[in-house]
């Protein structure tokens, strides 16, 4: 295997594999600096903080010569015998000279700028730059501009041009360009086209300082503020991984988080923003129960058992399976009435379909199935039924006759009134009919048993995305009050003893299931693909560029 | 621990000798300091109807205020480092856009928790505006706990009352000829007048769609 030496040590990489200077020290754990490197996006070059020594190591002599020069790490790939040098105070110096320069022009309104706490001009400043300053303090100025979809703070731009290649490149709409000459640089729209597509919430993650804001996030919180968590965005089928950051339990904003088999670093504007349903007032948080004559409140501890009574009362059973469910819950829930049941019936939930995939240059697709787990709720519902799966509108016609008495409706879906009142009138005429939901709806006002559900960021599970990737994720905040996961209940009314521990779920899911065998060993926090046995029957990797 | 462990080390009490035992010399002692504190001038006041002089009202950690500037508007940029800085974290600010041109950010809301602050300084510390500062006041009462949650225009008329007799830190600071915020170079430079501010950039046509 080639060889590079860097600082001193020997980093072995396999041939043929492109790696720059910077991420060849990454694998020897150093870190070098970059502001306008980014892995998703083609080498600019241009801001000159990764300048490293670079050389080459003779292999006949052993001799060593560098290069008289610094260079860009960003722009050194590595070969075999290549030696990088990037502790020396050459290299120091620059790293220096580098941050002066940009600090120079950048107004030092860090006490009012949203990026302050997570800025790398901030961070890179204590750790690379000079203690005393040398030039003048400008009078700070926040010139702001509106360049559609974000804000642009013009001043603390430091023009490292990831924006500008992330349009060009990844959402392919190159909307946002370099407007002037040298010192007069800036970052602008042309007029009349402003920053709009799907994508464009990712350049204020880009943004190394403050100069591209989130107009969602501009002014809510200081960053040091927030806790991040691992999250699966629920938006659509593509299940990308984000970080839910939250203060108190208040979900502040979502973030992409790295995930090569998935999103790579991206996420799309739908699911960056799809977070307030889950702080909406409009929410269910009381379970009730709906009699003739009344609209009882109900207690959550008397609950599993007078369910469970109930449904045993209620004669044929059917379940309807939400997409929104986790696997873990989805597979407690066909357990639990198939145990009251052994014949219930089980239904796919209503799966909605928006429009079509949009696809994107880079191969980013935003799903025009907007649930997250159509694929692993239907592998549950075939396992249980013999490969039989039962779409929701196939659904009316079984309950025609009146064989089936009583129905467990789960839903989770994001918005009040997501169904039509015609595709629900087939439901009137049960004898139970139980409701787990996030908001009133058409089902809801038909319902005996009313339950308010968690939001995804509530609820420990894992999801299956389209292309039979599995992800598995714990609760970043807790519901509101009155509110029990979907997955808490089943557990109970199953009577299973503790708190509901959805990894053992699964790994129970794993035994019984063949499809989900994979996810019985550690999940990683990128996942896990379930046909990964088959992958080289895969037409198909999305995210995956090639 | 037993008894007898070489660590332990045990110690008599001093024998009191015959004059001790009399107390006499004791009692002269204690009389002599009491004596002595009578004829020498008085610390205390008759609260309330004397007030305590304080020496340094500079010094003094008393009822915050939030300052204003020569327009009359809060000072404040909502920077939340004097929250961040609160070890008893008893402030809480909601931050928005400001109405005016010249600033960026303002608080919409700005409440300190009275009751829950142990008036170290450390928000007055913080402050890279001197919006927050740290009065002379001390007699603070309120009818509930309610009460003792100053908002924004509380503190703000705290000032109001305040600002003749104490002047902002900054503007004393610079009447005696001290450097404005220590020895540290101060980060906003303006903080007197409004700053330098170019012009808005506003783009042809903001709402025009390609």
């Amino acid at each position: 295997m080639p060889i590079a030496i860097i600082d001193g040590r020997e980093l072995e990489f396999p041939a043929g594999e492109r790696l720059n200077a910077i991420q060849a020290a990454e694998r020897v754990g150093i870190q070098v600096p970059y502001y306008c490197w980014h892995p998703g996006l083609t080498v600019a070059g241009s801001c000159r903080m990764c300048l490293v020594e670079a050389g080459t190591r003779n292999a006949a002599t052993g001799e060593i010569s560098m290069m008289p020069k610094l260079v860009p790490g960003c722009n050194t790939p590595v070969r075999d015998g290549v030696v990088i040098v990037t502790q020396s105070e050459k290299v120091q110096q620059a790293r220096a000279m580098v941050e002066e320069d940009l600090l120079l022009r950048h107004p030092i309104d860090c006490p009012i700028c949203d990026k302050a706490g997570e800025c790398l001009l901030q961070d890179y400043h204590f750790k690379y730059g000079q203690d005393e300053r040398r030039a003048d303090i400008r009078p700070f100025t926040s010139r702001r501009r509106d360049v559609g979809d974000v804000t642009l703070f013009v001043d603390r731009c430091i023009l490292c041009s990831r924006c500008v290649r992330f349009c060009r490149e990844i959402s392919g709409t190159s909307e946002l360009t370099v407007v002037h000459r040298g010192a007069h640089e800036e970052i602008d729209v042309a007029p009349g086209f402003p920053l709009h597509n799907n994508l464009s919430g990712n350049v204020v993650d880009l943004c190394p300082v403050g100069a591209l804001g989130d107009k969602d996030f501009l002014y809510r919180q200081r960053v040091w503020y927030l806790k991040r968590h691992q999250g699966i965005c629920t938006g659509c089928a593509t299940g990308c991984s984000i970080w839910v950051e939250e203060n108190q339990d208040r979900i502040h904003r979502l973030k992409p988080r790295e995930n090569p088999q998935v999103n790579q670093w991206w996420i799309c504007n739908e699911g960056r923003y799809s977070y307030p349903h889950v702080h909406n007032d409009r929410r269910l948080a009381q379970p009730r129960r709906r009699d003739t004559q009344a609209v009882v409140d109900l207690d959550w501890t008397t609950l599993p058992a007078e369910l469970l009574q109930r449904l045993r009362e209620a004669g044929r059973l059917a379940a309807v399976l939400s997409p929104y469910l986790s696997v873990e819950e989805a597979y407690l829930l066909a357990t639990l009435v198939r145990g009251v049941d052994p014949e219930a019936r089980l239904i796919l939930g209503p799966v909605p379909v928006i429009g079509e995939d949009e696809r994107f240059p880079n191969g980013f697709t935003v799903s025009a199935e907007k649930c997250p787990n159509r694929r692993g709720v239907e592998e549950i519902i075939a396992r249980f039924q013999s490969g039989r799966i039962t779409t929701f509108d196939a659904f009316p016609s079984q309950l025609k006759g009146g064989r089936i008495g009583g129905v467990w409706f789960s839903g989770g879906y994001k918005k009040e009134n997501w169904i039509e009142d015609e595709k629900v009138r087939s439901l009137t005429a049960l004898k139970l009919l139980v409701v787990q939901d996030l908001f009133p709806s058409a089902v809801s006002a038909l319902a005996t048993y009313e339950l308010p559900g968690a939001a995804f960021a509530e609820r420990d599970g894992s999801y299956v995305n389209r292309n039979d990737h599995l992800q598995s994720v714990r609760w970043a905040v807790r519901p509101p009050y009155g509110v029990r996961p979907e997955g808490t209940l089943y557990w109970e009314m199953l009577g299973r003893p503790g708190l509901y521990n959805a990894r053992a779920v699964l790994n129970e899911l794993a035994a019984e299931i063949p499809y989900f065998h994979v996810a019985g060993g550690p999940v990683p926090d990128v996942g896990v693909n379930l046909k990964v046995n088959l992958l080289a029957e895969q037409p198909e990797e999305i995210g995956v560029r090639s | 621990m037993k008894p007898d462990d070489k660590d332990i080390q045990w110690v008599e009490e001093p024998d009191l000798g015959a004059s001790g035992k009399t107390y006499l010399p004791l009692f002269v002692e204690g009389m002599t300091t009491t004596i002595k504190h009578l004829l020498s001038p008085k610390m205390t006041v008759e609260f309330p109807e004397e007030r305590h002089q304080i020496p340094d009202p500079i010094l003094y950690r008393g009822v915050h205020r939030l300052n204003r500037d020569e327009q009359g508007r809060v000072k404040c940029v909502a920077c939340f480092l004097c929250a961040t800085a609160c070890p008893a974290h008893c402030i809480d600010i909601v931050a928005a856009e400001s109405p005016w041109p010249d600033r960026e950010k303002y608080p919409a809301s700005f409440t300190i928790d009275e009751l829950r602050c142990i008036f170290c300084g450390m928000c007055e510390e913080a402050c890279p505006v001197d919006a927050i500062e740290l009065t002379s006041l001390f007699d603070l009462s309120g009818k509930s706990r309610e009460e003792m949650v100053f908002d924004k225009e509380k503190l703000l008329s705290i000032y109001d009352r305040t600002k003749d007799s104490e002047p902002m830190r900054s503007v004393r600071m610079a009447a005696e000829g001290k450097p404005v915020g220590g020895e540290r170079p101060a980060i906003l430079p303006e903080t007197e007048g409004p700053p330098e501010i170019a012009e808005k950039d506003n783009l042809a046509e903001p709402g025009a769609t390609p």
